[in-house]
């Protein structure tokens, strides 16, 4: 099986990355104006919803059942779209996802694909797919265009080119789309895509898109956008092709009146974003006539046969996490080297790998917590981090280095009193060759990022048990002394 | 095709593997302590909803039924509008004279495309979200740059559950939730007002009830 | 009350003048405190880090060292957390029914400081006099693990002469996250900034917290930047009184 995602496998540990782009004042501006936007106007909703606790609770339990049962409910959907005149295709990995949609754009003898926004698709590399078999895809997400049309990758789940700003994304357009003169307020530039795209719209003849939601009990899929270009790849092109991971699935129907509630709040701060449709199967004589849904695997399976972490599947890819993530918010997306990035990137990416790569992902987290606080879907996952931790330690090739020899070495000096004290001691010999003027100045190793910008004090003359000791030996002293003084004083 | 079906059959037992000693409960168990019926009172119901719409900048005029038609002229007069495509099943009696009227059916794309205003109606509307819910009509109330949406009181519910349980006899049809033009942020997180879809929106609200 | 003490590797280490101000309190308050010296460590740093398997022996340990305490008091809530968060699910892995048992019936008297003193000894005035310009800092843990809310604050404003100040952004992390301020340097040095900015901009003296963690942390950017600004653990200025030369 060849699971792919992007290009995460071959990207650097975090660490790297991150240093790198903590020196780009630009992205660290936007990074932080955009997080702080949502994360604002999200509090102003959820504040006002007063069951909000009530929904993640049923929307977490729903994924969960979901879960527990998604060959039924998969095959549910399958039987119910095909009755309603849909396709449905599985697909492994991504490169069987690749093949299959690809086959199916040339059975219908397109060479352009009109794309509503959908991550998975990055996630299988299906844009340079199409074009290794001539196939022209466009972009008609305004980000997602900002993003292909300036040959760069996305930062975040929900706004993807947030890392641009209007200047940079006016050179882009004005190059792309062949434009002498550009405004470079939004409007212009918003108007612009719109002019651009308009005419793809109504003449590509086949639409791909992703899915927000597959529903069971109808065979329907729900697309959840706010630009209008969903609506158009939707409804206008003869054929269209929709790629779902299989999580994607919910029980029924009725279940949108919880994800439609948690979705739009959590994504971008509004109680309902502008649209949602909702198709299923094919409508005679109106919108696509020819319907095709991948269902797609890439390690989800996988995932899913792990009791600690399968909770990861319950995204719903609404980018909380990411907005109120303190380390998201230093480094942005592309730090994490995945189009899954923040704190639902550094769980899933592995896991998708089945920890093969992206190893240092679960590492980059200060294990804060606030992530699950605002997943709508209760993932748990500073739980799932170090969980995650435990399997990289487990499965390294050999335990032979210095931090797990270092580690192993803590646990049996904490094992016992005697060694920990021992250990105290000799860290008050072995401080010596570090300390100067009365502070540590450097450590030795990766204890020297510690003091590569923190000071740090040396050790105090007395631990707290040999302070304890010590009183404990001079009250059992004055107790004695005074036992015998009142013998004195009675004899 | 055949390497799909073999597929199929992997991931099914994969997941089946996965599966076989995870607790489960039943669907009907899961707890649902959202509200789930409204709490507001009409009047309220239907003055959050037109606030919310007021918040998308949609322009609300108050309509009753006998009114109606005189309504819709109103609006299309003060854009200049001497035209609109309307919905399939868009009443007769609630369209002004002196106007020309084309049905979404009788229309192209392309003609769809450049014409300024389109006129439907709803299934239902959302107070809570500011939600109007159409049934089909999917190109009509796309292409156009302004949208005419005609919505009875008794069509508006307070929350997504109640919406939700109206639709439950529609819920195969192709469905399209609204609340308000479309938008993005995604430039510098300045909010931008319809960039694909109509731009403007107007809503009649019939009140058809004392 | 007879209060065991569970002071934590690096308090015991790093910061004794935390244990020694907890001892001091919970004296004045007319309570006995014990210290059993065989304890270590609560097995968070390998938890965390991915070690598990290395901590569950220290889990063991901590439960029997304190099985049969009144109530255990904790000044570190990521310590707290660790046992209450995470103790359970360890128990049950091993499969000993008596472990779990033991680890149910402990968990209900293990307390963070403030904890002990507001909710188990229904007290929030401990008679404190600390005559500085403070601001709280709160720790992740205290926050979305304890839930503390505000019991910190209750103890801090009954504290005489005090001048306590509110920090913006209270809620966000300081970056310290473990092994994370190592392992993450650069990220953590960026978090950090952004906490010592709101630290500064409060114009305290003092930067407190139920964490010394944290207050390593902070306080190796503050002292870094020779800003003169100082860390106390929340212990530290509840034990100080007008009788005590304050530092």
């Amino acid at each position: 099986m060849s699971i792919r995602v992007g290009e995460a496998a071959e990207a650097p540990s975090f660490q790297k990355a991150a240093f790198k782009l903590l020196d780009d004042a630009q992205l660290r501006k936007n990074v932080r104006h955009a997080t702080d936007v949502i994360t604002n106007k999200r509090a102003i909703v959820v504040g006002e919803q007063h069951d909000w606790q009530q929904l993640r609770s049923a929307a977490s339990a729903i994924k969960q059942h979901t879960l527990a049962h998604l060959d039924e409910y998969l095959l549910k959907f399958e039987g119910a779209c095909i009755a309603a005149g849909g396709h449905v295709h599985w697909a492994s990995d991504a490169d069987e996802a690749n093949r299959i949609i690809i086959g199916l754009v040339k059975q219908y003898g397109g060479k352009e694909v009109i794309k509503v926004k959908t991550m998975t698709s990055d996630e299988i590399g299906l844009n340079k797919a199409f074009e290794a078999n001539g196939i022209r895809p466009h972009e008609t997400d305004l980000a997602d265009m900002i993003v292909q049309l300036g040959h760069d990758k996305p930062s975040h789940i929900v706004v993807p080119a947030l890392h641009k700003n209007r200047q940079q994304v006016r050179e882009i357009f004005m190059q792309a789309m062949g434009f002498s003169e550009l405004g470079d307020k939004p409007e212009d530039l918003t108007n612009a895509a719109r002019q651009y795209l308009r005419k793809k719209f109504l003449e590509v003849k086949i639409g791909f898109s992703g899915a927000n939601y597959l529903l069971a009990d109808t065979g329907g899929v729900c697309v959840v956008e706010s630009e209008g270009n969903g609506r158009m790849c939707l409804t206008l092109p003869n054929v269209l092709i929709t790629l779902a991971g299989i999580e994607k699935v919910i029980p029924s129907f009725r279940d949108l009146e919880v994800f439609l509630q948690l979705l739009p709040r959590s994504a971008t701060g509004e109680r309902m974003n502008p649209y949602n449709s909702l198709w299923t199967g094919a409508h005679k004589g109106e919108g696509p006539q020819y319907f095709h849904v991948v269902l797609l695997d890439n390690g989800r399976t996988r995932i899913l046969a792990d009791p600690e972490s399968r909770q990861t599947l319950h995204c719903i890819r609404c980018g909380a996490c990411l907005n109120t993530c303190p380390v998201y918010r230093q480094t942005g997306g592309h730090a994490y080297g995945s189009i899954y990035a923040g704190p639902i990137g550094a769980i899933l990416t592995p896991q998708l790998f089945d920890m093969q790569h992206s190893q240092s992902l679960p590492y980059a987290s200060s294990l804060c917590g606030a992530c699950y606080e605002v997943c709508p879907v209760k993932i748990n996952i500073p739980e799932v981090l170090i969980h995650l931790r435990g399997r990289v330690v487990r499965e390294q090739q050999s335990g032979a280095n210095l931090e797990a020899i270092g580690m192993k070495a803590m646990a049996r000096i904490f094992l016992s009193s005697r060694r920990f004290e021992a250990a105290q001691r000799l860290g008050h010999i072995g401080q010596w060759p570090f300390v100067s003027e009365g502070w540590v100045k450097h450590l030795p190793g990766m204890l020297g990022n510690w003091t590569a910008v923190r000071d740090l004090r040396p050790l105090p003359k007395q631990s707290f048990r040999n302070w304890w000791r010590e009183r404990e030996k001079a009250s059992a002293k004055s107790a004695q002394d005074r036992s015998r003084s009142t013998k004195n004083l009675s004899s | 095709m055949p390497e799909s079906t073999n597929t199929r059959e992997a991931i099914l037992n994969r997941i089946r593997e996965a599966n076989a000693t995870t607790p489960s409960f039943e669907y009907r168990t899961i707890e649902r302590n959202y509200q789930q019926t409204a709490t507001l009172d009409r009047e309220t119901i239907l003055k959050t909803f037109a606030d919310r719409l007021h918040e998308y900048d949609a322009q609300v005029l108050e309509a009753k039924p006998d009114t109606l038609a005189a309504t819709i002229a109103k609006v299309l007069l003060a854009h200049n509008q001497k035209s609109a495509i309307i919905s399939d099943d868009f009443s007769q009696k609630n369209l002004p004279e002196g106007f020309t009227f084309q049905r979404e059916s009788e229309s192209t794309t392309e003609h769809m495309n450049t014409a300024e205003y389109a006129i439907s109606g709803c299934e239902v509307a959302i107070a809570h979200t500011g939600t109007i819910i159409l049934r089909g009509a999917r190109k009509l109330t796309l292409l156009p740059d302004r949208l005419l949406c005609i919505v009875y009181e008794n069509q508006i519910v307070e929350t997504v559950p109640e919406a939700i349980a109206r639709l439950e006899q529609f819920k195969t049809e192709p469905l399209t939730f609204v609340s308000g033009p479309s938008a993005t942020a995604d430039i510098e997180m300045t909010r931008i007002r319809g960039v694909h879809g109509p731009r403007f929106l107007d809503v009649v609200l019939v009140r058809n009830q004392h | 009350m007879r209060i065991s003490l569970f002071i934590t590797c690096y308090n015991d280490t790093l910061f004794p003048e935390t244990g020694k101000s907890v001892v001091r309190l919970l004296e004045r308050l007319g309570h006995e405190v014990e210290f059993p010296l065989e304890q270590t460590c609560c097995g968070q740093m390998h938890y965390n880090t991915g070690y598990q398997t290395e901590a569950m022996p220290l889990m063991r340990r901590f439960v029997e060292i304190f099985k049969d305490a009144e109530a255990v008091c904790i000044p570190s809530s990521s310590c707290v957390a660790m046992v209450r968060d995470h103790y359970p699910k360890m128990a049950e892995s091993t499969g000993d029914p008596g472990l779990v048992k033991a680890v149910d019936e402990l968990l209900p008297r293990v307390y963070e400081l403030s904890e002990l003193l507001v909710n188990k000894l229904g007290v929030d005035d401990v008679g404190a006099y600390y005559p500085h310009r403070v601001t709280y800092h709160a720790s992740c843990h205290s926050l979305r693990s304890l839930h503390l809310g505000d019991l910190p604050l209750r103890l801090l404003r009954k504290v005489r002469g005090i001048d306590l100040v509110e920090l913006q952004n209270i809620d966000q992390c300081c970056g310290f996250g473990g092994t994370f301020a190592v392992k993450n340097g650069d990220v953590s040095a960026a978090m950090l900034s952004d906490k010592l900015r709101c630290v500064e901009n409060t114009r305290a003296e003092v930067c407190t917290a139920v964490d010394n963690s944290c207050l390593m942390h902070i306080f190796g950017g503050l002292h870094r930047q020779r800003t003169g600004v100082r860390t106390v653990h929340l212990a530290e200025i509840l034990a100080s009184t007008e009788d005590e030369a304050t530092q």
